[in-house]
């Protein structure tokens, strides 16, 4: 593969963004833990969280994208 | 952004420009775009308008007491919002309901139609979600103003921190906060729709230079298919609820 160092910086920057995506794995794996582990103990309450489930796996998955959108950005829009 | 897709991966097997489908073209010919050109934006979010006109004003014409199917499809998306606008902020929400069920299907619609191959994505780009996220931040604030005066500022004075200096820094990290709000609201959103057109397209990439083996991208790009359209529902309802949760604190000042 051709380049020069600005591409090269550009593909290893996006590979370094992706590491962001670790932690957001860590964070929505924890929700939908916490939430079974809480409907496992108490399956009459477990109805009226879901909406809770959704809304904080989207806060933990959003911050994951994020990091992959700067990845997206170094490869493709710099 | 058109020209960082032309110097990505074209060197051999995978030929992937996953950013071409966000770029703005005009529709009839031109190449350049001015303030009231009609690009493949304004197509398709005519067809998010014509969508919401068939999914909720064409069926609850002449509507019955026990609905049909298009009826009750319309009916119950009508009381999710209502339902979660009268949870979170009480009575007085129901004049702020036009707006946040305009917001909903607005962003519902233009997520789930981005799905259809060769479509576009409105909600993809940070243009339009920011405009929508700056829109709701306005509004709440002038809301807020309107309704407690300069007594609005004391929902950033947390008055439950023990000391007055902790109180002042807290003050400036809750105001920071506010004005962050916008951004991350926006973000999340327009990020979520890139990021999940983006792999389907760098999926799609695969299947040409695998050959035979093409089919394992079509199987995984079936299931994030199915993933993109979770996550375009769940989007459009954390937006709306965001809305929500925002207003109720310029209202009721916590």
């Amino acid at each position: 593969m051709e380049g020069d160092i600005a591409s090269m910086g550009q593909y290893i920057g996006a590979g370094l963004a992706t590491i962001g995506l670790g932690g957001a794995g860590l964070g929505v794996g924890n929700v939908a833990g916490n939430y079974l582990a809480g409907a496992l103990r108490n399956p009459a309450a477990a109805g009226e969280q879901q909406a809770m489930l959704f809304v904080g796996m989207a806060f933990a998955e959003a911050l994951g994208i994020f990091s992959f959108l700067v990845a997206l950005l170094l490869l493709f829009a710099v | 952004m058109a020209g960082g897709a032309e110097h990505g991966a074209s060197s051999g097997g995978i030929n992937a420009h996953p950013m071409d489908q966000f770029i703005v073209k005009p529709l009839f010919g031109d190449e350049s775009l001015g303030l009231f050109t009609v690009t493949n934006q304004t197509l398709w979010l005519a067809v998010g308008v014509l969508f919401a006109f068939l999914l909720l004003a064409l069926p609850t014409r002449n509507a019955t007491l026990v609905p049909g199917r298009m009826q009750s499809v319309a009916e119950s998306l009508y009381m999710f919002v209502r339902k979660m606008v009268a949870d979170i902020l009480g009575e007085e929400g129901a004049k702020f309901f036009p707006y946040v069920f305009t917001v909903f299907m607005f962003i519902l619609i233009a997520n789930v139609t981005g799905l259809i191959p060769a479509s576009f994505t409105p909600t993809a780009h940070i243009a339009v979600t920011g405009v929508l996220a700056l829109t709701v931040f306005v509004s709440v604030t002038v809301i807020g103003f309107m309704r407690h005066g300069l007594h609005f500022i004391s929902l950033f004075w947390v008055s439950s921190a023990p000391t007055v200096a902790l109180r002042c820094v807290l003050f400036v990290i809750e105001l920071i906060s506010y004005f962050v709000r916008p951004l991350s609201h926006s973000v999340r959103l327009a990020g979520n729709m890139m990021a999940g057109h983006a792999v389907l397209k760098v999926f799609a990439a695969f299947v040409p230079a695998l050959g035979l083996l093409g089919v394992v991208p079509i199987a995984a790009m079936t299931g994030i298919f199915a993933l993109e359209l979770l996550v375009a529902c769940v989007q459009a309802y954390i937006f709306t609820i965001l809305t929500c949760v925002y207003l109720k604190d310029a209202l009721h000042l916590h």
